[in-house]
């Protein structure tokens, strides 16, 4: 369980995030909808212990912030929005940076598990460098899928964060990294991911939090949160929803300013 | 036609690397050896060593030259250039940049001063505070120098327990500057016997090697090599950038701080012994990333071994070239180094492919 409350966020003397509440389970993807600017990023990076919060905020009982770096990346990993990167490695040696609790024995044969699981079985050698924006965003994620292989372990859950991971993405691969965000919560795991597309999130999302200026402004299951109402209020246009009764998964529309 | 080495199919460079490491390991002692064989004064190990086993006794002037003279030498330059080139390597993976080195953040500048200081101004030190440092002064006075560069830069670039990289380049720009400045100050002032003794410490020379000056900062240089390979993943981790290092569990303030306290005693320690010899530090873990690739696990070690090895061979050319003479070693390597950093300065823009 995934559990915050009053959580808060300061960088410079701007509040971004101003008092969330909020809870995730295990087993469970939550999407973070909300227009650019309203606290997103901010809040995923709270939640991961990258930017200082205040504020309690715990992870499957402990204290977050109790937590040595060693020991929180053993329980979660993190796909940022972008990553730099300075010298020419090659993809085996960037996936191989997420071996941090993966023991000796499966050290060898796991990357190559992990890059074929995104698509990219036999990359091992390409230099990291030469690949596609798409490709390089890809890599990542199976750097990040082996940090946390095992969605479980021991009875306690593990954790993904992705800040906007179809961002780079063809509409073939969104579905791709969903299907794998998806998996991995159906495997026990949790997954929070920050997310633009509306469509696409209420397609895969068991609960959504939709922000605005800094709070959540609606959360729960996508057809609760994607109304007409709500989401004009938030991104402060004309947006239809309808609901095709095939399958009960709310399309989402903007409609152009009369 | 250099190009960036073809990563064998499997991704994994570790097997090339430990193949270079190994050539490199023979290389340092093929350069060692031939390097005391060469010298001004025409002595040749083989003949003493073949004298001393056919149970002779070894002439004074052989014993004094080999291991007074040229064993000491080898020593300073074999742990300068390791010391130079590991920490152009770690200060490097710390900046993320191919192009940071000690030179250019300022350590290298205050450790100048802190040498010029001594030249010009330590006459004005008591007698007896003379006497009784003698001859350490200038290696101390090069060492605090450095030391106190990185000490400020550490400061002005951190708050709140974060260091901010781009300050840290920039503040060291400022400092290089300020720190020349104040060495024009000090070359203003200096008299004409102290302007030659500044002119050539400047250049960088191994010359003055001695078993007791080299004693003064071994056991520096050798603390900061072998802490340099504990560095390895983190700097590893970095290179995707320190948001990245910390989600895979890296202590990145702490990783920083040791990084910074490796490349000051490195640089400070190796110019206090040798004064100003540029490039080793830009040059040598260039040409081992383009060999082996960035693993900063094989790239640590390696770039000590060829920076060694590059040191020995370059003195070996600054004694040698106008012997009986001998050039400032730091003209060696600037003169083969300046063209080697344009090069690569030219190929990452595309104009050169060579």
């Amino acid at each position: 369980m995934l559990d915050a409350e009053s959580l808060s966020v300061t960088l410079g003397r701007k509040p971004i995030l101003k008092g969330v509440d909020l809870q995730a389970t295990p087993g469970t993807l939550t999407c973070i909808v909300g227009p650019n600017g309203s606290g997103k990023t901010t809040l995923l990076r709270a939640l991961t212990g990258e930017v200082a919060s205040t504020g309690r905020l715990s992870l499957d009982g402990q204290d977050l912030r109790a937590l040595r770096p060693e020991a929180l990346a053993l329980r979660r990993a993190v796909l940022p929005q972008s990553v730099p990167l300075a010298f020419p490695f090659t993809v085996l040696e960037i996936v191989r940076l997420g071996l941090t609790g993966v023991p000796g024995a499966d050290a060898r044969s796991l990357p190559a598990q992990a890059l074929h699981r995104v698509g990219l079985g036999g990359y091992e050698g390409r230099l990291f460098q030469e690949l596609s924006g798409g490709e390089q965003q890809r890599v990542h994620l199976a750097r990040v899928l082996l940090q946390v292989w095992q969605p479980v372990v021991h009875g306690v859950p593990r954790w993904l964060f992705l800040d906007e991971p179809v961002a780079a993405l063809d509409i073939g691969h969104q579905l791709q990294v969903m299907r794998i965000a998806r998996d991995f919560a159906e495997a026990g795991g949790g997954v929070i991911a920050v997310m633009h597309d509306l469509n696409l999130t209420a397609m895969v999302a068991d609960q959504v939090w939709l922000m605005t200026a800094g709070r959540i402004a609606a959360r729960g299951r996508p057809a609760e949160v994607f109304t007409d109402a709500i989401l004009a209020a938030a991104y402060g246009c004309a947006i239809r929803v309808s609901t095709p009764p095939s399958d009960g998964t709310p399309f989402i529309l903007p409609q152009a300013a009369a | 036609m250099v190009a960036l080495t073809p990563p064998a199919l499997s991704g994994d460079r570790a097997p090339r690397a430990q193949k270079v490491t190994l050539a490199l390991l023979a290389l340092l002692l093929a350069v060692g050896v031939v390097s005391l064989a060469v010298g001004a004064a025409g002595v040749s190990p083989w003949a003493v060593l073949q004298d001393w086993l056919a149970g002779e006794a070894i002439g004074l002037r052989e014993r004094v030259i080999l291991l007074d003279i040229r064993l000491p030498r080898l020593a300073t330059g074999a742990l300068v250039g390791a010391s130079l080139a590991v920490a152009g390597a770690v200060m490097q993976g710390l900046f993320r940049n191919p192009l940071a080195d000690p030179g250019i953040v300022g350590v290298s500048a205050g450790a100048s001063l802190g040498a010029a200081m001594v030249i010009v101004l330590g006459g004005l030190l008591p007698a007896a505070v003379l006497a009784s440092v003698g001859s350490h002064l200038l290696p101390l006075g090069a060492f605090l120098g450095g030391w106190s560069v990185t000490m400020l830069l550490y400061r002005i670039s951190t708050r709140a327990g974060r260091t901010s990289v781009a300050t840290m380049l920039l503040a060291g720009i400022a400092l290089t500057a300020l720190a020349m400045a104040v060495m024009g100050l000090l070359i203003f002032i200096a008299n004409d016997a102290q302007l030659r003794d500044l002119t050539f410490w400047n250049m960088g020379s191994l010359a003055g090697s001695s078993w007791t000056r080299l004693a003064a900062a071994a056991p520096v240089m050798v603390a900061g090599l072998m802490a340099a390979p504990f560095l390895a993943r983190a700097l590893n981790a970095l290179a995707l950038g320190e948001a990245t290092a910390l989600h895979l569990g890296i202590r990145v303030e702490r990783a920083k701080r040791l990084a910074i306290l490796a490349v000051a005693a490195l640089t400070g320690a190796a110019v206090a012994v040798s004064g100003g010899i540029g490039f080793v530090g830009i040059v040598v873990p260039h040409l081992l990333r383009l060999a082996m690739g960035p693993d900063h696990r094989f790239l640590l070690p390696a770039a000590g071994l060829l920076g060694a090895a590059l040191l020995i061979g370059a003195d070996m050319v600054a004694r040698t070239i106008a012997a009986p003479a001998e050039l400032p070693i730091g003209i060696v390597t600037a003169l083969a180094g300046g063209p080697f950093f344009l090069w690569i300065l030219l190929r990452k823009r595309g104009l050169v492919d060579l």
